[in-house]
């Protein structure tokens, strides 16, 4: 039996679509402030970074996306695996490092999983997921599915021959793979202007055959929109599609970052484009949502983070003595 | 077949016929490789096979090894039970992100969740000419990586074997074939098929001495151990057979008893296996030896074009002879 897709609601204004994706994006938002926060209390250790500024990407994707289809993403990922349904206690407690977490705190926040929810990392090489997302979507096809693999990218994957192979062999296998590339501008410290030759990275997918279209990453309408077209094209037609989200990230590359290659006014001019005012301003001038409302909105996602903090400070470190269990599948007990 | 119920058989067909009878067997594998389709695989291994399968099951790719080995991961995730052929190991460094990366990790890194079920094959060895950067044994590199399994086919029981067995694997197995063993033929069950993928293997037993060895190494062992024989030198030959995760049991059970081991790869000999292999029977057998464990490898240089500097690369069946001599204290 199809199982239901389980995208966390807003309970207090249901039914309002808008109110729908402020919530999502509002979540992901609040969630990783809290993120920073508890790193700098060293709870969370290791890499975190942060999507701050590009929720209406994942936000705006995820609406054209069924629980059967495949989503693998990098290790910016918080956003991508809580509006795939990841109960946010799990990812938070991953995060911790703590055995609830929802890769049982192997991973921490950059190696996000659950197979339940098929989604399939949290990956950390730049452009190593591209070619299993192909592979996946070659599964996909052979066992005549009609569904899709949704892999996320930054533009410092288009820089990696993986990306080429990867479109390449999509292309050339037609297959249900679809590239959504996150071009927030920056691959790590170095402009787009010093990693590509051709900044357009839209120009890269029709040099393969793969029917590709930009959408502004700041709009999570037109990002709605472009992603529903694009699950429709692939659904119909089995071939693979490259979207490019063009978005900012509002905050350092990672907690190690002093963000020396950037202007603080370039980071304020982007600022004045962040989805989720924007949402606010255009559904209070619509009428469609109260301050009031937008409040409580707030509050319900303070009491929901709250409750994963408590969740992952709740959680327990797994036995040493486990260390080896999975390494091999015959180590399981 | 002969009266015994044997088969003359090379060792390039006891892969195909692996192979084939993988393909009847499940319909969810496939092969995916290099030229492995109309060319009829590089070395000839798959030929036939496009056309008894079709093109969905035998599937050319493009040279992109990390784009189609990253591919066969992805296809394993999802259900499938890919075969991809690296056509050669000295391509393989292209796609090693990929095996470390994601095929070794997955299950562990997502805490058990994800099985990676993939088989990939390699052809390796030395002793075709083909020069430095078309003579690597990577064995040793591979062997070093927890979360895979590694298997050297040494023999065409195990050539025509290990493919089937991996194929049952829930975890990433690299099969390395040696394509300087491909024309040689030798006798097979004539029910030959699925092997052990677990344990290391007495090749021949002996009482004097062990020598240890994997893949290249084992038909120069064997006719060492003949040549031995005639000198009245009585040599137990052991095929590791699996890489990783090493079978200590055999190795260990062998040295007990002829309390003298040499070690044999064609790999370079720092840090390779037979080191590995040395270390162990150090920490774990010390006082069962009466010579120090000694090592014959890969002489460490890029391996040179011409036969005689290849020849003189690598072990070779007077090396083992000469060295088992003097571990003996024979002349």
């Amino acid at each position: 039996m199809e199982q239901k897709l389980t995208i966390p609601k807003a309970s207090v204004i249901a039914r309002d679509h808008g109110i729908e994706l402020l919530y999502q994006m509002m979540l992901i938002r609040r969630f990783e402030e809290k993120s920073a926060e508890l790193y700098t209390k060293e709870k969370i250790r290791g890499f975190l970074h942060l999507y701050v500024g590009e929720e209406a990407v994942a936000t705006g994707v995820m609406q054209a996306l069924t629980l059967e289809d495949n989503v693998l993403s990098t290790y910016r990922e918080h956003g991508h695996a809580l509006l795939r349904g990841i109960d946010a206690g799990a990812i938070m407690a991953e995060m911790y490092g703590k055995q609830e977490g929802c890769s049982r705190g192997r991973g921490g926040s950059m190696h996000l999983f659950d197979a339940t929810k098929k989604f399939y990392g949290g990956n950390a090489i730049v452009a190593g997921h591209l070619c299993v997302a192909v592979g996946m979507a070659l599964a996909t096809k052979k066992q005549k599915k009609n569904t899709i693999t949704c892999c996320f990218f930054g533009e410092g994957a288009a820089a990696e021959g993986e990306f080429h192979e990867a479109m390449n062999l999509a292309a050339l296998w037609s297959v249900p793979v679809w590239f959504v590339c996150e071009n927030n501008l920056y691959a790590m410290g170095t402009a787009i202007r010093y990693s590509h030759s051709i900044v357009e990275i839209e120009k890269k997918g029709p040099a393969y055959g793969i029917e590709t279209k930009v959408v502004d990453g700041m709009d999570v309408l037109a990002v709605e929109q472009a992603a529903k077209e694009a699950a429709d094209k692939i659904r119909a037609s089995g071939k693979p599609f490259f979207l490019v989200c063009n978005t900012y990230r509002f905050r350092a590359h990672s907690m190690f970052d002093a963000e020396l290659y950037r202007e603080k006014a370039e980071v304020e001019e982007w600022k004045k484009r962040d989805p989720i005012a924007r949402l606010q301003q255009l559904l209070l001038k619509e009428k469609a949502i109260t301050q009031n409302e937008i409040d409580t909105v707030n509050k319900q996602i303070e009491e929901e983070v709250q409750k994963a903090v408590e969740f992952a400070e709740a959680g327990t470190w797994e036995p040493v003595e486990e260390l080896k269990k999975f390494v091999y599948s015959e180590n399981q007990s | 077949m002969d009266n015994n119920g044997t088969l003359k058989i090379t060792y390039r067909e006891a892969i195909k016929q692996a192979i084939r009878e993988a393909m009847k067997k499940d319909e969810k594998v496939f092969l995916m490789g290099e030229d492995v389709g109309r060319y009829g695989g590089a070395f000839a291994v798959s030929k036939g096979l496009l056309q008894e399968f079709g093109p969905e099951r035998i599937m050319d790719v493009p040279l992109s090894e990390s784009g189609f080995v990253g591919a066969g991961i992805g296809a394993a995730l999802n259900g499938m039970r890919p075969i991809v052929e690296v056509m050669t190991v000295n391509f393989s460094l292209l796609a090693m992100d990929q095996i470390v990366n994601n095929a070794a990790t997955l299950l562990h890194m997502s805490g058990g969740q994800l099985n990676v079920p993939v088989v990939i094959r390699m052809g390796c060895g030395i002793g075709r000419q083909l020069a430095a950067q078309h003579s690597h044994s990577w064995e040793p590199l591979y062997a070093h990586i927890p979360g895979l399994k590694v298997l050297s086919a040494g023999t065409h029981e195990d050539a025509r074997g290990m493919l089937l067995t991996a194929l049952q694997d829930p975890d990433p197995v690299i099969i390395f074939e040696y394509t300087f063993l491909l024309n040689k033929e030798a006798e097979l069950p004539a029910n030959a098929g699925a092997v052990d993928i677990t344990k290391a293997k007495v090749l021949r037993k002996g009482k004097d001495i062990s020598i240890i060895t994997y893949g290249a190494g084992v038909y120069k062992a064997l006719d060492a151990a003949a040549d031995l024989n005639s000198i009245g030198i009585d040599a137990e030959v052991i095929d590791l057979r699996v890489l990783r995760p090493l079978d200590e049991t055999t190795i260990f059970n062998s040295v007990k008893k002829t309390h003298r081991a040499l070690l044999v790869e064609e790999a370079w000999s720092s840090v390779n296996v037979s080191s590995e292999a040395s270390a162990r029977i150090m920490e774990n057998i010390f006082y069962e030896l009466d010579a120090p464990v000694q090592r014959l490898g890969g002489v460490e240089v890029p391996i040179p074009y011409p036969k005689h500097l290849e020849n003189a690369s690598i072990p070779q069946p007077a090396d083992i002879i000469t060295k088992v001599k003097k571990m003996l204290q024979h002349d």
